[in-house]
């Protein structure tokens, strides 16, 4: 791959392809969770609608946000440790 | 013939002569030797070979069965990918060290008494210090050196250990699940004999890097060779997890243990931003999935957690060779330098998507189908929290680990580095493992028949015997197969959704940037707070000694004044008396005495 010529990912309007690709997916996955198609799970919670896709959206939230709140606690210069 | 000589001898034997090679012999026997330890392995005979007696101990250097085996199995895929990946290397000390280092990991695994497993356990620690070391720079030098004393640190805990089982129960046996009889179970930690095994438990407990006791894993890992850190990455953790697996199933303290494991470490994989560190995070994250497995303690969660090892030894190679290889031909795996090198290096970042989905459990790649088992085991013994933290764990993995190690390596922006894709070695390594992992995935009948146990006739867990397939007897055919509906479009879900939790942080400003930064983590403990302690220490001590010393000199000063005034040439009684004074007061002294006599 020539590394200096133009790839399809430099152009912005690609990257918003890839996207909104990724809206309609998780769009057409909570469609599944209208069927009653659940049979081998064990806990009541997961029988919920859209129940892990939430589950996943919000858990990464909350993650990134108590990383980032980490930081500012924990973040120190890259020689903290050298001197 | 063949069960006289230990798995991993062969190794062993080959690394003390691969330094009277050179050149293209060198990188023959590199590769040669894991292929023919390999084939030794397949002609070993099930069971127990090789005892010995010594010190009045019945010590048993192989014992095959079929967890020792599967293990056995998946360290010579990794140690040959690891030769094939270091074969460019031109430096013996690295590839004496890592043979070393294989070869008493797979001989720890074989071990059927524990004397024998302390044995090759130090050895492991020995050896693959020196793949840090190999580095040589100063800091790879210290980290290296705080890396072996938690290692050694824990072979002394595990001697301890060994040393106090043996008083109680005079064995040393490692064959079978040796704590699990019903009386020690119930009653672990405390109870009658328990001090042994808790002193081998902390030791299995640091080597698979339990909270609070991982950081020698994010210190040292990240500062190994490039390829050095793919040998590390691969054995000592899962070798703890194999002790674990066969000493304390169904401990349930490590379903918490390892819960937390899960998902503690992946707040700090969000914001470190060296890419190497970060997936040391990710592989502590994934100890954890295999010891909540072992806690569980049933055959499904069992199997799943050597399952989970077996899957996990290869995504997690294939993704330290890919930072590797970007470090090998950058010179950097920091995550704000990098960018855009999916231009340069595009079967680097093929493979690395390749490990990165296996690790997030996509649906056909390996860690699909390994960790499933594990999760389901959780959902069927109804440990809701245990069950959420594990999802949580499973999105925030995919999160770090999946999306934010190619992202940041081979997109996001360009960092206008252009180089040569990795050399031939390591991508003909890093398609090997990528393509397991796809065939894992794809495939994974022939990997659950060498799963090694079995729900007893008593609802007991068993382990079958040797040459048999499991799969008849294993809850996950037909109905518990990983590809049904209901586990497959859940698991799409978590994971899409997490992505759009990624996609919609970033490109709303929110998500953290890399910087280059170091994040406080328990190693600045013993790297910052116990040496100032020890300097504060020294410091009042110093200033308390100065003190005392500042008060005696003032009391001896008085002391000495005192005496002087005395005894000085105008003192009191140094003064000359005259004869008359002195019979004065002897009379005096004697008339009193004569007094005192006559009145008692």
């Amino acid at each position: 791959m020539n590394a200096n010529k133009n790839h399809w990912l430099d152009d912005p309007g690609n990257v918003n392809k890839i996207v909104y690709a990724l809206y309609i997916c998780c769009a057409l996955l909570l469609l599944p969770d209208f069927l009653p198609y659940k049979e081998h799970l064990h806990l009541p919670f997961e029988f919920w609608w859209g129940f892990h896709g939430f589950y996943g959206l919000i858990g990464c939230v909350l993650l990134v946000l108590a990383a980032k709140g980490m930081r500012v606690v924990l973040k120190r210069e890259e020689d903290y440790y050298d001197g | 013939m063949m069960d006289s000589l230990p798995p991993g001898a062969i190794l062993l034997a080959g690394a003390v002569l691969l330094p009277l090679l050179r050149g293209r012999g060198q990188q023959v026997a590199l590769v040669a030797l894991p292929v023919l330890s390999f084939a030794h392995l397949w002609m070993l005979n099930p069971g127990t070979s090789l005892e010995i007696n010594a010190f009045g101990c019945q010590l048993t250097l192989v014992h095959v069965d079929r967890l020792s085996f599967i293990w056995g199995i998946v360290f010579h895929i990794a140690a040959v990918v690891g030769a094939l990946f270091a074969l460019h290397v031109k430096d013996t000390l690295q590839h004496v060290s890592a043979l070393l280092y294989v070869g008493s990991a797979i001989a720890a695994v074989f071990a059927g008494d524990l004397v024998t497993l302390f044995v090759y356990w130090e050895l492991t620690a020995i050896s693959s210090v020196f793949l840090i070391w190999a580095s040589r720079n100063e800091r790879a030098y210290r980290a290296g050196m705080r890396y072996l004393l938690v290692q050694v640190g824990s072979g002394v805990l595990l001697l301890s250990g060994i040393v106090l089982h043996y008083q109680a129960t005079g064995s040393v046996d490692f064959r079978g699940p040796f704590f699990t009889s019903p009386d020690i179970l119930s009653s672990f930690p405390f109870g009658e004999h328990a001090l042994g095994p808790v002193l081998i438990f902390l030791a299995f407990g640091i080597k698979a890097a339990f909270p609070l006791l991982h950081n020698w894993l994010t210190d040292a890992y990240p500062e190994a060779t490039p390829t050095g850190t793919v040998f590390l990455s691969a054995f000592t953790t899962k070798l703890a997890i194999y002790t674990l697996a066969r000493s304390f199933p169904g401990v349930e303290c490590l379903i918490w243990v390892g819960a937390v494991m899960t998902a503690f470490p992946i707040f700090f994989a969000v914001i470190e931003n060296d890419l190497r560190r970060v997936l040391a995070y990710s592989l502590n994250n994934q100890l954890g999935f295999m010891v909540v497995g072992v806690g569980i303690g049933t055959a499904l969660s069992l199997n799943g957690t050597v399952s989970h090892a077996f899957a996990h030894i290869l995504y997690k190679s294939l993704l330290f060779m890919s930072m590797g290889a970007v470090l090998y031909r950058t010179g950097t795996v920091k995550g704000s330098e990098l960018g855009g090198l999916y231009k340069s290096m595009p079967w680097t970042t093929g493979f690395c998507i390749i490990g990165a989905a296996s690790i997030s459990a996509f649906p056909l790649f390996s860690g699909f189908v390994t960790k499933s088992l594990i999760v389901t085991a959780v959902a069927e013994e109804h440990h809701i929290v245990v069950f959420l933290a594990l999802l949580f764990a499973s999105a925030g993995v995919f999160h770090h680990s999946g999306i934010k190690i190619p992202f940041f390596a081979f997109f996001a922006h360009d960092s206008g580095i252009r180089c040569k894709e990795a050399p031939w070695n390591m991508l003909l390594a890093m398609g090997i493992t990528a393509a397991l992992c796809i065939l894992i995935g794809c495939f994974y009948a022939p990997l659950y028949d060498l799963l090694p146990f079995a729900k007893g006739a008593d609802q007991t867990v068993v382990q079958l015997p040797m040459g048999s397939a499991a799969a008849p007897q294993t809850p996950y055919t037909g109905a518990h197969s990983p590809y049904t509906v209901d586990h497959v479009i859940p698991q799409f879900q978590l994971l899409m959704f997490s992505a759009l939790a990624f996609t919609l942080l970033v490109r709303n400003g929110i998500y953290p940037p890399e910087l280059a930064s170091v994040n406080l983590d328990t190693d600045w403990a013993y790297r910052r707070a116990f040496p100032a302690a020890i300097a504060r220490g020294r410091q009042t001590v110093g200033q308390l000694q100065q003190a005392g010393r500042l008060v005696f000199q003032a009391l001896a000063r008085q002391l000495l004044g005192a005496i002087r005034q005395l005894h000085g040439p105008t003192g009191a009684l140094a003064r000359t008396w005259s004869i008359e004074a002195m019979l004065t007061w002897s009379a005096v002294l004697l008339a009193a005495y004569l007094l005192l006599y006559y009145l008692s």
